[in-house]
């Protein structure tokens, strides 16, 4: 029972559970999901399709903030690969040919293969810190988009690339599956090969990381690319679930969305262990508490309040933690002298 | 949530090589002087270009930028970083528009606008400093609430019909030559010139800069470094406040989604007008600076027919990058063990 | 120097840490007008007493007397408030500021208005002026000026509020010879406007060329106040070490094996004139297969940074290394890997544990790196791998899983020796590998290192305790203030011998 209580999923995990319960309190049929057409349905069908561009991008986000790092810039990631897909369709010969979805979609998996190549450049060749490095695409992203969108929202119809945000396969959402095949694939890319052991040690102790012999360059370079494929992945879904490429809106504070999420699942802004399961958590709690907002019938701009106070509440749930362990230990006065701390 | 790390001063001392002497005024020299070349290449490109009223309008339009640019160069130089400016104007001209819809006296709005943004920017900087988060994702968070309070305020946009709100948009003070410019550019000069006084001639100020250069230090040295932590983040959201005053004056009006990656636009002016990220060195000059250019890219593009407004983020983008590289040039660590 | 009133007089000082008694009754005291040179190996309680000093630690027992009145200091403002001024290594000073600022930065003079700033030029130039310093400009950015003037103004900064007590900790270890002269002018005009000062260096030949007077700490405990001109090299060193001379030459040395060099082979490693800038200098090694070197001397000789050289951790910018007939240039560690070459920090906790990874995560790290994150080595053979050395080493607990961090010193340090011996190096240096950890880990330390030579392994050994070296090495590399001054052969080499290498007048 302690071992459980001590868990670093079983508050996360909690909180999910009480979310979930409140929203049945206010809605009896919330929890049923029921068999229509062959599809499924039900709230929390759609929790999981409105919250899988949000776990793509976690899951990106999680690795880069396990290697020390932060990419602030997958909402304007998001938005440049819908755009270069939806434009790729809209200006073919043949706009709703699966070829055409095909090619769009590899476009769009390049661009943000090529973006998140030039994070990890700047941050691990040039090195500059990530906060900043990530926020030069964070500015000039959504500009970008707007450059390959002409400013135009870009509709377009293809059944093929209509359904990577709304078909269903086996009667579930096709971004249900996208989404568990990437934690899927970023749980075994990071525990099948050392890749997951290595970015934890850079990310916990960088100097003696060195001194071990690894390479830290090709490790930042690996996280940063595969957070700027997870960002594209969920532009081609946020795009194609409304079938239109909006370059302002598409992923607008998905970043946010992202951070809080791993935070939630109990990875340290600070680096080292992560939990791509505590992520997964943290980015349905994120998509639950936007659908109880809506269930209690709040305005759900207002959400973004809610979010601020849980971020700030796990924040300093985290540092107050830190804090007694400081204080557990027998502490000098200051660690120097001639000081005269005023506050 | 990583705890501050309170480094004790570095044995590897990074020298600001290039910053040596009077070298340490080139970041802001080379902005000034980009922004003139800027100017010459208009002039002689657009006919038209070379008036007093086109360098008038940089400030006209870019009132709000120039003050949330003061702030943020306070965050910047103590070392820190403020994202949630651009969604404290937002409030702050929701505020205003809601209260005068309700009847308010402009006069108390805005105090009380005011008042919101330097205590929204006081507690950010409390929780920075007494859980020492980092600052980046408590202004985060300052970013969502202050967004959200304003969807709480009203989703629709709200119209400004105050006749002083509705005077001050109209008002122009003329310079001669049929040259004039708005009372906010007024204003926003006169939060320059404070802050430059408060910078170079307070103690506070140079508290400010030695904060930046080794907070350690800094402690050591016996100055008020938490308190003076806390105050920038309070300086920063009074700006804001501020600037959402003068956005009212020129947008009249307040809209939940005003004021979106207006933060990105006052971080790239501060940086293009030369202060490091990493805190220590700037001027607040060099932030004014900062914002001209990035005005006077907006004027290219709008003289310049063919290129769409959105090659502004591109450039914008682009003169960040640039100018961040530039200060990785300049702080080429030099170790000494 | 007149037996008058010391400016500082500790008495009985003691400071107790859990579970460890950091000072035990120590006396200090200090003059108006002389330079007091503290002396003590690594560990002696030398920064403890300099603490409890500025007010950092507070005391035990004992008492604090400044000028004639007893203090109780609860923080460092009281310390300076009694005009105790410290000045570290570190130079603690804001490097984007001008020098009056630096100087004045807190205590501005104000006038109407705002900062008087041309009194605080006045007032930063009269300071300057006073410490033979007149040919700074005060308006100069601090960073651009040298290590040694930062501290010049550092010490200015402390000179502008009219200390009485100036402690100056490790001032000079990053300082060249010019530099130190410049420093050490400005001390003694310090020391004759009746300032009392207090140096702490691990240069010798610095200690002996400014201080009056010296008090040696050995293991937290006084060992004696003695006048520096009363007291030779060798018997402060052996003050410092706590061996008298004759019980050092009785050594037992049964176990002493020193083996030929084989000059018919090429050496493994040849270091020729090696050095960096501002780290150590003239690094001169032939080490053969099978060998170990030890590097002897006094802690800040610059045996690290030697390690770190041969290991890539600091590029060399001087001298050349060869390894195996082939010139080389290192360029980080993981090159050095590449050639089998592997290093064991002593900074275990900064340098050396992932902390919070498993001892299996953390004994494979360096295999994986060579591998490539690509090729993980199957969790199996993990497995295998550290219980293996779990055994071999007797790694306690014998928890594969345990985190890293849990463990006790000694067996953190057996982990990072098997990260290393599984990747089968040929070239093993070892930083202190000994240090901290219970008697019964370091004899299995100091015996695995004696059987992976006799296997073939060639080892560099550092080690603060001389006997270690002695005992464990076939050749003897000497340090001296960061310049490798000797290299001797270990056919009998005695604790003697060293020492007077180490206390001889820069060779």
């Amino acid at each position: 029972m302690n071992a459980l209580l001590k868990h670093r999923l079983t508050w996360p995990v909690l909180a999910l559970v009480l979310l979930l319960l409140l929203n049945q309190v206010f809605r009896a049929d919330f929890l049923s999901v029921r068999l229509q057409d062959g599809h499924l349905y039900g709230s929390l069908i759609d929790i999981l399709r409105n919250g899988a561009p949000t776990i793509l991008i976690a899951l990106g986000m999680t690795l880069v903030i396990a290697s020390r790092g932060i990419d602030l810039s997958v909402g304007a990631v998001a938005a440049i690969a819908g755009a270069v897909s939806c434009t790729y369709i809209y200006t073919s010969p043949d706009p709703s040919s699966l070829q055409t979805a095909a090619v769009a979609v590899a476009l769009a998996v390049v661009a943000g293969l090529v973006l998140g190549l030039w994070n990890g450049f700047l941050v691990s060749v040039v090195g500059i810190q990530p906060i900043i490095a990530t926020l030069v695409l964070m500015t000039a992203g959504r500009g970008l988009a707007q450059l390959v969108t002409d400013g135009q929202i870009i509709s377009v119809s293809n059944d093929s690339y209509q359904s990577i945000g709304a078909g269903f396969v086996l009667g579930l959402p096709i971004s249900i599956l996208i989404a568990a095949a990437a934690f899927l694939a970023a749980g075994l890319l990071t525990r099948r090969t050392a890749l997951g052991t290595l970015i934890e040690a850079v990310g916990i102790n960088p100097v003696a990381s060195r001194l071990a012999g690894l390479n830290a360059r090709t490790i930042t370079m690996a996280v940063y690319v595969f957070s700027g494929l997870c960002a594209a992945v969920a532009g081609l879904m946020i795009s194609s679930n409304v079938t239109a490429a909006d370059a302002n809106n598409a992923g607008l504070y998905i970043e946010m969305d992202a951070i809080l999420a791993v935070v939630i699942g109990g990875t340290s802004l600070a680096g080292g262990r992560y939990s791509l399961v505590g992520t997964l958590i943290g980015a349905l709690i994120i998509q639950t508490l936007t659908t109880t907002v809506y269930t209690l019938g709040i305005p759900p701009e207002v959400t973004l309040v809610f979010k601020a106070l849980v971020v700030i509440i796990v924040c300093l749930l985290q540092s107050s933690r830190a804090r007694t362990l400081l204080k557990q230990r027998r502490r000098p006065v200051t660690a120097t002298s001639d000081v005269k701390v005023a506050i | 949530m990583s705890v501050v790390t309170r480094t004790p001063a570095p044995l590897n001392r990074t020298r600001i090589s290039l910053l040596e002497g009077k070298a340490r005024y080139a970041p802001t020299l080379a902005t000034v002087g980009l922004f003139l070349a800027m100017f010459a290449a208009g002039a002689v490109m657009y006919p038209g270009f070379l008036s007093g009223q086109v360098f008038l309008n940089l400030l006209v339009d870019n009132t709000f930028l120039i003050v949330l640019a003061v702030g943020m160069t306070f965050v910047i130089l103590t070392g820190g970083i403020d994202l949630s400016v651009g969604s404290v104007v937002a409030l702050s001209m929701m505020i205003a528009a809601a209260l005068l819809q309700a009847g308010w006296n402009p006069v108390a709005v805005i105090a009380l606008v005011l008042l919101t943004g330097a205590t929204f920017g006081l507690l950010m900087g409390l929780v920075i400093q007494v859980f020492e988060i980092q600052p980046f994702i408590v202004t985060l968070a300052g970013l969502f609430l202050a967004r959200g309070l304003c969807y709480v305020i009203s989703v629709d946009s709200i119209t400004v019909t105050d006749p002083f709100f509705t005077a001050m948009a109209q008002a122009r003070i003329p310079l001669g030559g049929r040259m004039f410019i708005s009372p906010g550019v007024v204003i926003a000069l006169l939060v320059v010139a404070l802050a430059f006084y408060v910078l170079h001639q307070t103690r506070f100020g140079r508290t400010v800069y030695a904060i930046g250069g080794g907070e350690s230090s800094a402690l050591l040295m016996g100055l008020a470094v938490p308190r003076t932590k806390v105050l920038v983040y309070g300086i920063s959201g009074l700006c804001s406040a501020v600037a959402g005053v003068l956005f009212s004056f020129y947008s009249l009006s307040g809209y939940s989604l005003a004021a979106t990656g207006l933060e990105l636009d006052a971080i790239a002016a501060v940086v293009v007008g030369g202060t490091l990220l990493t805190g220590g060195y700037g001027y607040v000059l060099g932030s004014l600076a900062g914002v001209l250019i990035l005005g006077i890219v907006q004027t290219f593009i709008s003289y310049e027919g063919t290129l769409s407004s959105w090659w502004t983020r591109i450039v914008i983008g682009a003169l960040l990058l640039a100018f961040i590289l530039l200060q990785k040039l300049f702080s080429r660590k030099v170790t000494v063990t | 120097m007149n037996e008058i009133v010391p400016v500082v007089d500790l008495r009985g000082i003691s400071i107790e840490f859990p579970g460890v008694k950091a000072l035990d009754g120590v006396d200090l005291r200090l003059f108006q007008g002389e330079v007091h040179a503290l002396m003590g190996e690594n560990g002696a309680g030398k920064s403890t007493l300099i603490k409890a000093l500025t007010g950092v630690y507070a005391i035990d027992s004992g008492t604090i007397t400044v000028l004639g009145e007893q203090h109780r200091f609860a923080g460092p403002a009281e310390a300076q408030d009694a005009r105790i001024s410290t000045v570290y290594q570190e130079v603690n000073l804001c490097p984007n500021l001008s020098i009056e600022e630096n100087i004045l930065l807190g205590r501005e003079p104000h006038r109407r208005g705002g900062i008087h700033w041309k009194e605080v030029r006045r007032r930063a130039r009269a300071v300057l002026e006073q410490l033979n310093l007149g040919h700074l400009d005060p308006g100069s950015v601090l960073s651009s000026h040298s290590i040694a003037i930062q501290q010049l103004v550092a010490i200015a900064r402390s000179v502008q509020v009219d200390a009485k007590v100036l402690i100056l900790d490790e001032p000079t270890s990053s300082l060249d010879t010019e530099e130190v002269q410049q420093l050490f002018a400005v001390i003694r005009s310090l020391r004759d406007n009746g300032v009392a000062i207090l140096f702490v260096s691990h240069f010798l030949e610095q200690v002996y060329e400014i201080s009056d007077r010296m008090t040696v700490l050995r293991n937290g405990r006084l060992v004696g106040e003695f006048m520096t001109r009363e007291l030779p090299r060798m018997s402060l060193i052996s003050k410092m070490m706590g061996k008298e001379l004759d019980a050092l030459t009785e050594l037992d040395r049964s176990d002493v094996r020193a083996r030929p060099d084989r000059t018919d082979a090429v050496p493994l490693l040849l270091a020729e004139k090696l050095g960096r800038k501002g780290s150590v200098g003239n690094v001169d090694i032939a080490l053969y297969e099978g060998q170990i070197l030890g590097l002897a001397g006094l802690l800040g000789s610059g045996r690290t940074e030697t390690a770190r050289l041969l290991f890539g951790a600091d590029r060399a910018d001087q001298g050349q290394l060869t390894i195996r007939g082939t010139a080389q240039t290192l360029r980080s560690p993981r090159s050095a890997i590449d050639h089998g070459i592997a290093f064991s920090s002593e900074n275990r906790k900064e340098e050396g544990l992932i902390g919070d990874l498993s001892v299996r995560d953390n004994l494979v790290l360096a295999m994986q790196a060579s591998q490539g994150w690509l090729r993980r080595i199957p969790a199996p053979q993990q497995d295998q791998l550290t219980e293996k050395f779990i055994a071999a080493l007797d790694i306690r607990p014998a928890n594969k899983d345990a985190l890293i961090r849990n463990l006790s010193g000694g067996n953190q340090q057996k982990v990072l020796l098997a990260r290393w011996l599984i990747t089968n190096p040929k070239l093993l240096i070892l930083d202190e590998p000994t240090r901290g950890i219970d008697i019964g880990a370091k004899t299995q330390i100091q015996k695995l290192i004696s059987t992976l030579a006799a296997d073939g392994m060639s080892i560099i050994f550092i080690s603060a305790e001389l006997e270690e070296v002695l005992r464990l090495s076939d050749h003897i590399a000497v340090l001296k203030d960061r310049r490798m001054v000797a290299d001797l052969p270990n056919d009998g080499v005695t604790m003697e011998d060293v020492m007077t290498i180490i206390a001889g007048s820069a060779a």
